[in-house]
């Protein structure tokens, strides 16, 4: 395995975090992945990318265990993942985002990432009941987490509102935050800037930076847009019909003959 | 003011306490439905079960005798003791929370991304099972339940009140059992409000109840939710149970309290526990005053056996969602 090395902008990247190996999804007879392997290192920024139905968004499913994948293996901090379900996942502190924002719609803001902390939680539905010792302790606690997340995010004005009513993309901060509440050691995120004007689209990139920029989150992200990708990553994986075609920094991804025909449609012989 | 005026406000009250019941067992529905989508119609078996198996406590009833006396030919029915009101509400509360279990493990986990209508179904089934089950265990007859909730009309109410309305008038006439329950319901559903909004449970339970893949991403896990769920609801289930059961004894008509309930959550929503609450309120004090000034004296009374679905009828054509539910609206 590589050292661990320091990128030009001051990062550390670290040991392997996560690692898939030839990992194989099917559903009944179509073959969402077919025998992808890679890693995730600590402290990067690890893309995956790909035209639409390539299988990106399965890949993500996969390692929050949404999906459970018919042959492969996920190693995550050096052993050997068996089947699990996806809060026992959550718990191992994956946290992730979704495409189509899956937010608590009828909760407020707070309350909201307040469920993020709910892997840190540990008081008995007793001394709840009681809203006794340690109950009481642990929620003031974790607000104090959850209101340095919002404050982060500059959402404060929005702390109270049901975030059904917030435009969408405050929506998909909310759910950034919800996540990040989770101090995760991977955070996914699944197409964070879909749907986002270039204004939104700057923003989010700013906050995703700053994530793994300040508090070193390892962060696996899902992008449609190549120039996005470009510019936050440090590394990317390509994607093309489950299989994948390309696997290296930006650079030499963008220079890879088999990714710029999968995007421009070129044809082989 | 006429003497008729106060007995108006008699009824009103009434029909307020009346409500209350309805409430509660409206309560237990959309607790359910709220959490798991799961329109539970073994709700008021439920009740039923809680009261049953309260009194079987309370008696020292063994359960299963008459079975066990048909196989062995043996000739038992009562352990010999009695026991006091409150151990016998902490068995009966553990009974449920067991109930939910075993719910969770042989039914939900099974049926997890089924249709509605076949989680429906499920519990149809569920509440035939529970209501023979019942029978079996604890027998068909019909038992007084007497967990020391004075009964009968205030007197000090009634006296103190007299003054109002001249000769033709009594004073008020409430039941201090109805005054109770209204007292327990508030303090119950209070309590529920305020588990659900500040507690890390609370916070789980309507995470779930709004997205389920969200809520695993969390790290919620659903099962113990579900549990969760049923056990609260069979907790309201035991004190629907108890003060239906106080007042008209345990019997197998009280499952049919179940349907009462469904004009309330057609008025209230599916989702809204307030909703809930105050259509249960509505259904009671409506049917009392529809009876007291339009069916007695036009049209022959018993108007309480129907009003409820009229009323109910009548949302469904003008506001589907109800009082406080939210409103569906189909993408297309």
């Amino acid at each position: 395995m590589q050292d661990s090395y320091v990128t030009a902008d001051g990062r550390t990247i670290g040991a392997t975090v996560m690692e898939m190996k030839n990992i194989t999804l099917r559903f009944g007879g179509v073959t969402a992945i077919k025998d992808i392997s890679f890693d995730i290192r600590e402290g990067e920024v690890r893309a995956i990318i790909g035209p639409n139905g390539a299988g990106k968004s399965s890949m993500l499913n996969v390692i929050n265990g949404f999906y459970h994948p018919q042959e492969g293996e996920v190693w995550f901090h050096g052993k050997r993942r068996h089947e699990m379900k996806p809060h026992q996942i959550a718990k191992q502190g994956i946290a992730r985002t979704f495409q189509n924002i899956a937010l608590f719609k009828g909760m407020s803001t707070l309350d909201n990432i307040m469920t993020g902390r709910l892997t840190h939680m540990k008081s008995g539905l007793f001394s709840q009941m009681a809203w006794w010792g340690g109950a009481q302790a642990e929620e003031v606690a974790n607000r104090e987490i959850v209101e340095k997340v919002i404050d982060f995010l500059e959402i404060q004005a929005i702390r109270k509102t049901p975030v059904g009513r917030l435009p969408y993309g405050f929506q998909k901060r909310v759910e950034l935050g919800r996540a990040l509440a989770a101090e995760p050691k991977l955070l996914l995120l699944d197409e964070p800037m879909a749907g986002m004007n270039v204004e939104e689209k700057e923003d989010m990139s700013r906050f995703i930076l700053d994530v793994n920029d300040e508090f070193g989150t390892t962060i696996a992200l899902i992008e449609h847009d190549m120039g996005v990708v470009m510019d936050i990553a440090d590394r990317v994986v390509v994607m093309d019909y489950g299989k994948k075609i390309g696997d290296g920094t930006p650079d030499e991804v963008r220079n890879n003959q088999d990714v710029i025909d999968a995007y421009l449609g070129v044809a082989h012989d | 003011m006429s003497a008729n005026f106060y007995f108006g406000i008699e009824v009103f009250l009434n029909g307020m306490m009346a409500g209350v019941l309805y409430s509660l067992v409206a309560l237990g529905f959309v607790l359910i439905f709220k959490a798991s989508g799961i329109f539970n119609y073994a709700q008021g078996v439920m009740a039923l079960f809680a009261a049953l198996t309260l009194v079987g406590f309370q008696n020292g009833q063994i359960p299963f005798s008459h079975l066990i006396n048909a196989i062995f030919g043996t000739n038992i029915h009562h352990f010999g003791w009695h026991m006091p009101a409150i151990l016998a509400i902490i068995f009966t509360l553990m009974v449920m929370i067991l109930f939910a279990y075993l719910v969770e493990k042989y039914i939900l986990k099974h049926l997890v991304n089924q249709e509605p209508i076949i989680l429906f179904m499920a519990t149809i089934g569920l509440a035939y099972f529970m209501e023979g089950f019942g029978d079996l265990m604890w027998g068909a007859d019909i038992k007084k339940l007497d967990v020391g909730i004075p009964q009968g009309g205030n007197i000090w109410l009634e006296e103190h009140t007299a003054f109002l309305g001249g000769d033709d008038f009594y004073g008020f006439y409430l039941d201090n059992l109805d005054m109770l329950a209204t007292i327990f319901a508030g303090l119950l559903v209070v309590s529920l409000v305020l588990f659900s909004q500040y507690t890390k449970t609370g916070r789980a339970l309507r995470a779930v109840a709004d997205d389920h893949q969200a809520a695993l991403s969390v790290g919620i896990s659903l099962r113990a939710i579900w549990v969760i769920v049923w056990s609260i609801a069979g907790f309201v289930a035991l004190v629907a149970g108890i003060m239906w059961g106080s007042k008209s004894g345990v019997q197998f008509s009280l499952s049919l309290i179940a349907l009462k309930a469904l004009p309330v959550l057609m008025l209230g929503g599916f989702t809204s526990i307030p909703g809930a609450i105050v259509g249960g309120l509505i259904i009671g004090v409506g049917e009392k005053m529809f009876e007291f000034l339009i069916g007695v004296p036009f049209l022959g009374g018993a108007t309480e056996n129907w009003f409820a679905y009229m009323l109910a009828l009548l949302f469904l054509v003008f506001r589907p969602q109800g009082l406080f539910g939210e409103k569906i609206i189909e993408r297309v």
